[in-house]
């Protein structure tokens, strides 16, 4: 584990901003679920939302890719604004990102492999043969080659997380959205959904962000990370996560990971 | 204050939530609480039961005054009213693409939403619309009997079916199978985060999920009035036939001797109207649903109820109009 860290702690250093997140904050009504939240993504990093449960970490992740909007502050990405950009622009934003949402979100009604070609249907001059070979690569891809014709409700959730992995990789994204991808799942399966984001960073160059509470696996697989505390819904630490579990002295980030990690062990 | 519970053989959770409302909480009261003659595991529970995680939740504040509150319910009735017409701007918009073929959706959808609204329709509208038609004929018969003019049962069965009921039965039928079910559909995909992911991929939801449902049902509604208005007449030819003793060519000749093709018309364009209204307001509803599963129930409960709200005073409106227009 701890090598395969140090592996990309070489990319983590000379990394151009990706994503920028300017002073972010939701609220609803008088209920402020985010507040004030800066981070900056490195191109190729796997950056990681941590924190408590309610501490907003779905909401600045949804935040990010539009299905919420901010009441104050901006995201942009490579340097153009995605908050102020128009239904167009937008769309060609999102073209760009692949999301894997908490409880898989596959659509029901469409085998796997539907699942997976919608999108190349949608935005690639591909025919109905070519989308399927590329469904079924992406679905081999996360272990899931024979599944092409399986429906979401036949498979177990382990296997649902990874065909939502398959989807989100559809068209090949800059950026991967991840949110909670081992949460309910058992602890070899979601050691080998790291490794799997692991492999899929390494081979195709893509920024991850991974929203998680999963020590062991943010520990393994993060290059940078924002801490949200549950009270003030705002950032209290940043860093890599390894140097905050030995550097960071704030209590609460500490009791965090040291806590977590006890338990994990 | 303290416990002697020396004798206590067992206990269970009774005792700890008397304890608990019982107990003073100490600061306020000048009464010292030695618990250790409590059993071990009851002293343990407590002391669980009085740790805080947390900010404690804050309580609601007092209700708001009556006035406050009718207030606050115009204003969200109001909002609702901007709300359900941004959502039909979206849909025109929407049937706009898909009329010069530019919308996003699967051909595949429609078919089986074509076939989930029509053809699975077609036993309870059979069902429905013939026992109608009975009913109209034999409860008419009764009357025009006094009168000796029970072949007027043709006229009062045609009439009504054509003009009203054919479109009414379908409408009603709609709302709760299909409307109701798209709803729960809408609904589910929602909590599911499917439209999310659908969002996020770029692709319009109104496109992809509403279109195919609301053309599907518009486009069936037509058919499946025409056959409910069949149906009920010959549910009204039984009685006419079978208890009257009318010979077929006569009652026959006499339901089309008392109807007009403006008349079928109508009846045809009142299905439209309410296949349209069906379709609007359960995929409104699905769409605008919460995020757990009592909120789909509430989405799936409000969408029949809107709908058949919504056919009765399309009913009201297309009779006045009618009714001006000399139809």
């Amino acid at each position: 584990m701890s090598t395969r860290f140090h592996a990309f702690t070489g990319k983590t250093q000379n990394r151009e901003p990706h994503i920028e997140v300017r002073d972010l904050t939701v609220a609803y009504g008088d209920r402020v679920v985010l507040s004030d939240v800066s981070l900056t993504v490195g191109r190729g990093d796997v950056f990681v939302i941590m924190g408590g449960s309610g501490s907003g970490k779905s909401t600045l992740l949804r935040s990010m890719i539009g299905l919420i909007e901010p009441s104050v502050g901006d995201v942009s990405y490579a340097g153009h604004s995605f908050t102020q950009s128009g239904p167009s622009e937008r769309a060609s934003f999102l073209r760009r990102f692949g999301v894997l949402y908490q409880q898989g979100a596959l659509w029901s009604s469409m085998t796997l492999a539907e699942n997976v070609g919608l999108v190349l249907g949608e935005y690639t001059a591909l025919s109905p043969e070519e989308i399927r070979e590329v469904a079924s690569f992406k679905l081999a891809l996360v272990g899931l080659s024979g599944y092409e014709d399986a429906m979401p409700g036949e498979l177990s959730g382990g296997m649902q997380k990874r065909a939502g992995i398959a989807r989100a990789m559809a068209l090949d994204p800059e950026i991967l959205f991840l949110d909670e991808p081992s949460a309910g799942l058992d602890p070899v399966t979601s050691r080998r959904l790291d490794d799997l984001i692991l492999a899929l960073r390494r081979s195709l160059g893509a920024t991850i962000v991974v929203v998680t509470h999963e020590l062991e696996s943010l520990l393994s697989i993060g290059d940078n990370s924002v801490f949200l505390d549950n009270e003030t819904k705002t950032v209290i630490a940043r860093g890599e996560p390894r140097d905050l579990l030995e550097n960071c002295l704030d209590p609460k980030v500490q009791a965090f990971l040291r806590r977590s990690q006890e338990a994990a062990r | 204050m303290r416990f002697e519970t020396r004798d206590l053989g067992a206990w269970d959770t009774a005792l700890l939530a008397w304890l608990r409302a019982a107990l003073p909480s100490g600061r306020h009261e000048r009464v010292e609480i030695d618990r250790t003659g409590l059993p071990p595991g009851v002293q343990e529970l407590l002391s669980l039961s009085e740790r805080v995680e947390g900010a404690p939740r804050e309580r609601e504040e007092r209700p708001a005054s009556l006035v406050a509150r009718i207030g606050a319910h115009a204003s969200s009735v109001g909002l609702d009213i901007v709300d359900a017409l941004d959502f039909l701007g979206r849909v025109t918009k929407s049937i706009g693409r898909f009329v010069t073929l530019r919308a996003q959706f699967r051909r595949t959808d429609l078919y089986a939403e074509l076939q989930a609204a029509g053809a699975e329709a077609v036993p309870i509208v059979t069902l429905l619309s013939a026992i109608v038609g009975l009913i109209l004929a034999f409860v008419g018969a009764m009357q025009l009997r006094m009168f000796g003019a029970d072949l007027y049962v043709a006229d009062l069965v045609g009439i009504a079916m054509v003009r009203e009921m054919g479109a009414m039965i379908v409408g009603i039928i709609l709302a709760g199978r299909t409307g109701a079910a798209y709803a729960a559909q809408l609904g589910t995909m929602k909590v599911t985060e499917e439209i999310d992911a659908l969002q996020t991929f770029g692709i319009s939801v109104i496109d992809f999920l509403v279109l195919p449902r609301v053309v599907a049902l518009f486009l069936m509604t037509p058919f499946l009035c025409l056959y409910a208005i069949v149906l009920g007449c010959l549910g009204g030819a039984f009685v006419g036939i079978g208890m009257l003793g009318l010979s077929p060519e006569l009652y026959l000749d006499q339901t089309l001797r008392a109807l007009e093709l403006k008349d079928l018309f109508g009846g045809v364009f009142h299905a439209l109207v309410y296949g349209l209204l069906v379709g609007l307001i359960g995929c409104l509803r699905g769409m605008r649903c919460g995020e757990d599963a009592a909120a789909v129930g509430e989405a799936t409960t409000s969408a029949v109820v809107s709908a058949l709200v919504a056919i009765v005073v399309a009913d009201g409106i297309l009779a006045f109009v009618f009714n001006a227009l000399g139809i």
